[in-house]
């Protein structure tokens, strides 16, 4: 019989919700200032992209104040403990229907794995896009801030390569979405709070 | 009755009230405000004058030192040193691909030289009357200087050419002296905008429509509008009129020309007025114009008054003549002339966009006395200095004019033919490249070897007049996508046009693969659920 457990919090719904959108909106208008295909059209969607990045800043102090007073920031240490398991789950385990080896509370909500993957996304793929971004945002004011021997071709490559490590992590976020207790588990939990564990 | 009548008074009389207060005023004089001499006034100019050194001796008897002035200037000895490279250049030595040069053709190229009487190389260049005062300083439109005159207008009725029954008009150069002014767009224009020999043909940015232009074809010399003549930018100092073509500043860095600051910048470039950061609301587009010339995305396309420019030229076709032995003239569908048995073929286009090159300002020319090699590539008739590294470049607008012209594959040097003229040798009259190129070399005294060829050449003229409407610039993506209009730029990142093609091969390569692995993981759940 499954019980259910209060997972996410209400603002950390709304953070996710609005975040994703944010995302999703600034990979949609990010491949068009890229020149992959014309949808708002390489004006527009510069100024949309530049929208869309304060939008998701101002979000983001938001949700670094949360973390921080509730003690959240917590549930993305890394850990080693049942990584292995994890990944022999996902590998064969899923396809016999064995039990899932990690048991998720409202301490522990994240798996091991979605631990080390939001960690990477956290200090890796955020930070690159942030930096190359920002810089982005203000290149002509390197030459002002001592910055003039930056190359926008370089910014702009790593901005481009945090944009593809951003798309492949939103895929397979989505697709493991449905690999909850029930495939609908964990996305009717990301909208209500309330997740169904064995 | 008597009431009607007493009323009508009543109101007559108030409304007379004010006429008569005005009447006792003083009469206000009306004046004009551009000129404080009115030269209808002025003895020495009310009488008839036969030619036009006749006018300049009077208008020199006060203005005694203008011919001194206009004698410095390239306006009149179509002389100029570029200090830069050394080159001996002007009107009098350098060829082009449109007419190619005025070697032997003075009669009718001079028509445009601010002087009198230019018809061979042995023209007094120090004689004070020679100076043509009329040809920048008429108000009245009806100042004109016939080719085939020497730079003189005609004031007798005359049938040119002799025998062809086609009369010229006299005019009456004391109603024009009367009438003196400052110089304007249709005084500079009537040179400068038929520049190449027809309205429009040579630069493309300058043309008729720029006499009384709108907004849209220019903002500033917009006629309901700024207003501004061509004298409002080229600011003319001790006669002299700033700006050149064979040293262009190509990037101005010195800011907003204050009156009373040092310096001897150009006042006629952008900056001079609009400094550096023009973009008080966009401070990215600052940025931009550090690297790009403000013509750049301020002249979206040049022949944008609805007359056309040429766009090539074909000397080799020229010399056709029909079945009867004659001339031939084809038209287009709108009227303009594609070929002429004197000229040969060409080609000609409105609202062109222009072509984009890194430019620094250094132009060199290639001359009669250069070497040049028939090549694949285009002879440059003037080779446009620039690079992205140079820190004295910026990307300008340029109409690149391509054409074909004759050259001398044995002395391998330009050639400078004798068109025009109405002698046996001119080829516009007799279409005989034999006869005309040893008269043309002659004059221009260069060596020639008595064969000829045609060469293909090209010619750039960097785009500055006919600035759009800032609503009609251009916008971004007219640059930044896979085929923009900086498509062969090179030494800048452009986001959208550029990409690094490793980063995208890997990037899409992993999201593909990502997908194919979600997707094969999901199918097999799918399978798997199935089985149990």
């Amino acid at each position: 019989m499954s019980e259910r457990i209060y997972v996410f919090k209400r603002f950390e719904r709304f953070w996710h919700w609005s975040q994703a959108a944010l995302i999703i909106f600034l990979m949609l208008t990010a491949f068009d200032i890229h020149g992959t295909y014309t949808i708002f059209g390489f004006e527009k969607a510069v100024a949309y992209h530049t929208t869309a990045a304060w939008t998701l800043i101002g979000l983001w102090v938001f949700a670094i104040f949360w973390h921080f007073t509730t003690g959240e920031w917590k549930q993305y240490i890394p850990t080693t403990e049942k990584v292995v398991a994890m990944m022999k789950y996902y590998l064969v385990g899923i396809f016999k229907h064995a039990p899932h080896p990690f048991r998720l509370t409202t301490l522990r909500k994240h798996n091991p794995l979605q631990r080390l993957a939001y960690l990477f996304i956290l200090v890796c793929v955020g930070p690159l896009l942030w930096i190359t971004g920002g810089l982005y945002l203000f290149y002509d004011k390197w030459a002002a801030w001592g910055l003039g021997g930056l190359s926008l071709e370089w910014v702009a490559t790593g901005h481009t390569i945090g944009a593809f490590m951003m798309l492949a992590f939103l895929i397979a976020h989505v697709y493991l979405t449905t690999a909850g207790h029930t495939p609908t588990a964990h996305i009717k939990a990301m909208i209500t709070g309330w997740e169904e564990v064995d | 009755m008597k009431v009607a009548l007493a009323l009508c008074c009543a109101g007559w009389l108030a409304a007379s009230g004010p006429v008569r207060a005005e009447e006792a005023k003083p009469e206000a004089k009306p004046v004009k405000l551009t000129t404080t001499a009115d030269h209808g006034k002025f003895k020495q100019l009310q009488k008839t004058f036969d030619s036009g050194p006749e006018v300049t001796k009077a208008c020199l008897e006060c203005h005694t030192e203008a011919a001194g002035q206009i004698h410095r200037t390239k306006h009149w000895k179509w002389e100029f040193l570029n200090p830069e490279t050394k080159q001996t250049l002007g009107k009098k030595t350098v060829i082009n691909n449109f007419c190619i040069s005025i070697a032997s053709n003075y009669a009718s190229c001079t028509s445009c030289h601010v002087g009198y009487g230019w018809k061979d190389a042995n023209f007094d260049f120090a004689k004070q009357e020679n100076v043509d005062c009329l040809a920048c300083h008429d108000t009245t439109g009806n100042y004109k200087k016939p080719p085939g005159f020497a730079g003189n207008p005609v004031t007798k009725d005359t049938e040119f050419p002799p025998g062809s029954g086609k009369i010229i008009k006299g005019i009456d150069l004391a109603k024009i002296a009367q009438k003196v002014g400052k110089s304007s767009r249709d005084t500079c224009g009537a040179c400068h905008f038929n520049g190449g020999g027809g309205d429009g043909v040579k630069h493309g940015d300058m043309d008729s429509s720029l006499a009384a232009p709108t907004k849209d074809i220019d903002v500033h010399m917009d006629a309901e509008g700024l207003d501004f003549t061509c004298g409002t930018c080229h600011k003319t100092s001790s006669h002299d009129v700033a700006g050149s073509r064979y040293t262009p500043t190509a990037k101005d860095d010195k800011g907003v020309q204050v009156r009373g600051k040092a310096g001897s910048g150009n006042p006629a470039t952008c900056v001079a007025c609009h400094d550096n950061a023009p973009h008080k609301k966009e401070p990215r587009l600052n940025h931009h114009a550090t690297k790009i010339a403000c013509q750049t995305c301020h002249i979206p396309t040049y022949a944008r008054g609805g007359i056309a420019t040429k766009m090539t030229w074909d000397w080799s076709t020229a010399g056709k003549r029909d079945a009867d032995g004659k001339h031939i003239v084809k038209k287009d569908a709108k009227g303009r002339i594609t070929y002429e048995s004197r000229k040969g073929d060409f080609t000609l286009a409105e609202n062109v966009k222009p072509e984009y090159a890194w430019f620094n300002g250094n132009v060199q020319y290639t001359l009669l006395t250069d070497k040049i090699e028939k090549t694949e590539q285009r002879t440059q008739i003037n080779k446009m200095g620039g690079s992205p590294s140079d820190g004295k470049s910026m990307i300008w607008p340029m109409k690149v004019f391509r054409g074909s012209q004759p050259y001398d594959p044995v002395n391998k040097s330009l050639i400078t033919p004798h068109t025009a003229g109405n002698d046996d040798t001119g080829f516009w009259k007799n279409l005989d490249w034999d006869k005309a190129i040893p008269v043309g070399m002659q004059d221009s005294g260069a060596p020639y070897s008595g064969k000829f060829d045609f060469i293909k050449t090209e010619m750039s003229w960097p785009i500055t007049h006919m600035v759009a409407p800032k609503d009609k610039a251009l916008g971004c993506v007219e640059c930044h996508a896979r085929d923009g209009r900086l498509t062969g730029i090179q030494g800048v990142y452009l986001p959208a046009r550029d990409n690094n093609r490793l980063v995208d091969t890997a990037g899409w390569a992993i999201v593909f693969l990502t997908l194919l692995g979600v997707i094969g993981h999901g199918t097999l759940r799918i399978v798997t659920a199935r089985k149990h």
